[in-house]
């Protein structure tokens, strides 16, 4: 399954928008934490986990899914928000903590939640495949269309939520699309370290489902591998396991010095960064103009600013407001 | 047939196992999005009872027996209440939420909140409490304080049949996740010793039983006694013993501890000026603290003595029966409790 010119320009230009909200961010976060690095500084506090050099694991999977299918993803989940549609402003505002955000500012970055395109995410490491089997259990209860797509990285393959979930899935046949992200560094632990298998996909077989291994950060080799398991959901045939490796450009978190890296490693990962990579190959192969591609970049850029534009103009919550919506 | 004959024939005496089923099988009956899953809760009906006969009514796809993985089948709940159903979900011994906490307390409680309420996560939490029948500290525990801390949950206890059946089919119809601890000892299940106090008279019709709204199960003039589950029998015993040595007791059932009524508890001691607190959870940061808490920081005059408590010793519960019976909350302790307030004098004084 190959994508289409619009599909390709679609990743693309989603691609964009999302390494540009990151570097937005990343500008802003820094702001007020210069020259000593306090967390609870500036517009933007708190933990920030930037997705730079992940977004191919989120186009080439969302792709293929409506607002209707579930997803969940994790602590780094800006660039799968945007690829499931998230609203954008409301993201921003959500992630500046103003009352204009997705949540009024209770949740931040790590807890964004938009029911309108079904999406999530949570803080904790693999707190989200659970709740995916479950929403997939709820569309063949309801006899609804819809699958569920639960974003992991690769650390949380050894988490017990991950094979407790794999299990339930497949023993329940259930269209639920598990992918783990690997970007080879839990923090600061590298996978050889922390993982007795080389590839997560592998652990698939244990629970007989397919598993599959994408290297190469590849967004059109993932789009393949995915529409197929997402078909295969679809129509029954149950959960698949995709294992993405994938490059983290960024620190596990902003403000990690990433001491931990091999010298050289950080260069090597920009120089394959999959974004110039699939600007050549629509430039190569699906005859992407300069004038194009420039075109998409502003578009891409334009979506960002506004976005941001709201975030900061907007108001903060009355702190009285933290004592609301305990309870529905 | 006179009357009195009449109330005999159509009174239906059901055991709180049996009462729980009957109000999750009428819920499931007029709302497809209320299903059940957990362990053993298929066929077998559930190991204390509360799904018998749902398997056979609704199927194996509603009532879903689910492999030995509460982390999965926890966060399956969060989900699949997320996407629009209702699940009840059985943790089969509370002692095993250690394995789940996670989808418990990070992601049912926190999700409405953390959402702006743009969320809802209607789950029903069904879990079975208590000891006495020695099978010590993995399996005995109450923990009511510890889901009652956390904010984004209701807590339900019932201490009868009746209630039981009422406050089940609030909790189904609840927009929030609702964790519903039974106690073993109440369930009726003979295997493991049962309350018969607990197996009342239950109408067949669904009914339902507000949360927050404590009951006054004794009337009485001279002391409170507050509790849950268990701790309603042990008082309502101890209220008798005491009636006959001239002693009127009150017993508060508050039924739930999430949200908590704090007027009913407070106008009974406003009344009586004497409160004793049972528990049968850990006593420390419990809820027999936030009990008195409750009253003394409103008004520390209506006290005519320094409250009691009678809970559970901060041990791991001990598996042999004379360690076990020595540590459990029990009649008896209450009476010591009151007795010891008879000979003590109030705020004025203190």
């Amino acid at each position: 399954m190959l994508p289409t010119r619009d599909q390709k320009v679609w990743m693309y230009e989603t691609m964009l928008v999302s390494r540009y909200f990151e570097e937005t961010i990343e500008a802003i976060y820094l702001e007020g934490k210069k020259p000593v690095f306090n967390m609870a500084k500036g517009p933007i506090p708190g933990e920030m986990h930037l997705s730079n050099g992940q977004e191919p694991c989120a186009v080439g999977v969302c792709a293929h899914l409506t607002p209707k299918d579930v997803v969940t993803s994790t602590h780094r989940p800006h660039h799968v928000a945007i690829a499931k549609g998230v609203d954008l402003k409301r993201m921003a505002a959500e992630i500046f903590g103003k009352k204009t955000g997705l949540s009024g500012g209770r949740g931040g970055h790590m807890h964004i939640f938009d029911p309108d395109v079904n999406f999530s995410c949570s803080g904790i490491i693999g707190q989200g495949m659970g709740p995916a089997v479950g929403a997939a259990l709820s569309r063949k209860l309801q006899g609804k269309e819809g699958v569920a797509v639960a974003y992991i990285g690769e650390g949380a393959a050894n988490q017990g939520a991950f094979h407790e979930a794999l299990n339930l899935a497949a023993v329940w046949k259930l269209p639920v699309i598990f992918v783990v992200e690997d970007n080879a560094w839990g923090i600061s632990v590298a996978k050889a370290t922390s993982t007795a298998v080389p590839n997560n996909a592998m652990r698939a077989q244990a629970y007989g489902m397919p598993g599959h291994l994408i290297p190469g950060n590849d967004p059109i080799a993932i789009y393949s591998a995915a529409g197929e398991a997402i078909a295969r959901a679809r129509s029954g045939g149950g959960p698949t396991l995709l294992d993405i490796e994938t490059d983290r450009l960024a620190g596990h978190f902003m403000g990690d010095a990433e001491a931990y890296r091999p010298k050289g490693e950080l260069d090597a990962l920009r120089a394959r960064d999959p974004i110039p990579a699939l600007a050549r190959r629509l430039q190569a192969e699906d005859g992407l103009s300069d004038d194009d591609n420039g075109a998409i970049m502003a578009r891409a850029r334009g979506r960002v600013d506004e976005a941001i534009k709201f975030a900061r103009e907007s108001d903060y919550p009355a702190p009285e407001e933290a004592l609301d919506k305990v309870f529905a | 047939m006179s009357s009195v004959a009449a109330a005999a024939v159509n009174e239906r005496r059901l055991t709180i196992a049996r009462a729980m089923a009957e109000s999750i099988a009428q819920e499931m009956r007029i709302d497809p999005r209320v299903f059940v899953m957990g362990e053993d809760v298929g066929p077998l009906g559930g190991v204390f009872g509360n799904t018998r006969g749902l398997f056979d009514e609704f199927g194996a796809e509603r009532v879903r027996d689910t492999p030995i993985s509460e982390t999965a089948f926890m966060g399956a709940a969060v989900g699949a209440a997320s996407d629009g159903m209702r699940p009840i979900v059985e943790l089969m011994f509370v002692d095993f939420f250690g394995v789940c906490f996670d989808a418990i307390y990070n992601s049912m409680a926190k999700n409405t909140y953390f959402s702006g309420g743009t969320v809802k996560v209607p789950v029903v939490l069904m879990t079975s409490t208590g000891g006495g029948y020695s099978d010590a500290g993995q399996h005995s525990q109450c923990l009511y304080g510890t889901f009652a801390h956390l904010p984004g949950m209701k807590v339900v206890a019932p201490s009868n049949a009746y209630d039981a059946k009422g406050l089940m089919t609030t909790a189904i119809r609840d927009e929030n996740p609702v964790i519903y601890m039974y106690h073993k000892g109440l369930q009726g299940m003979g295997w493991l010793g049962t309350e018969p106090a607990a197996t009342v008279n239950v109408p067949e019709e669904s009914y339902t039983i507000p949360f927050g709204k404590a009951a006054i199960v004794r009337e009485g003039k001279d002391v409170t006694i507050v509790g849950v589950a268990m701790g309603v029998h042990n008082a309502l015993k101890a209220a008798e013993k005491l009636a006959t040595q001239g002693v009127s007791a009150e017993v508060v059932d508050l039924r739930t501890l999430v949200p908590l009524d704090r007027e009913t508890v407070f106008a009974s001691v406003a009344k009586t000026g004497k409160l004793i607190v049972v528990d049968e959870d850990y006593q420390s940061y419990g809820m027999t603290g936030e009990i008195i808490a409750s009253i003394v920081e409103r008004d520390l005059s209506v006290l005519k003595a320094a409250p009691q408590r009678v809970a559970y010793p901060d041990i791991p519960i001990p598996f042999t029966r004379p360690m076990e019976q020595f540590a459990l909350p029990n009649p008896e302790k209450i009476i010591e409790a009151y007795e010891k307030m008879k000979g003590r004098r109030g705020w004025r004084w203190m």
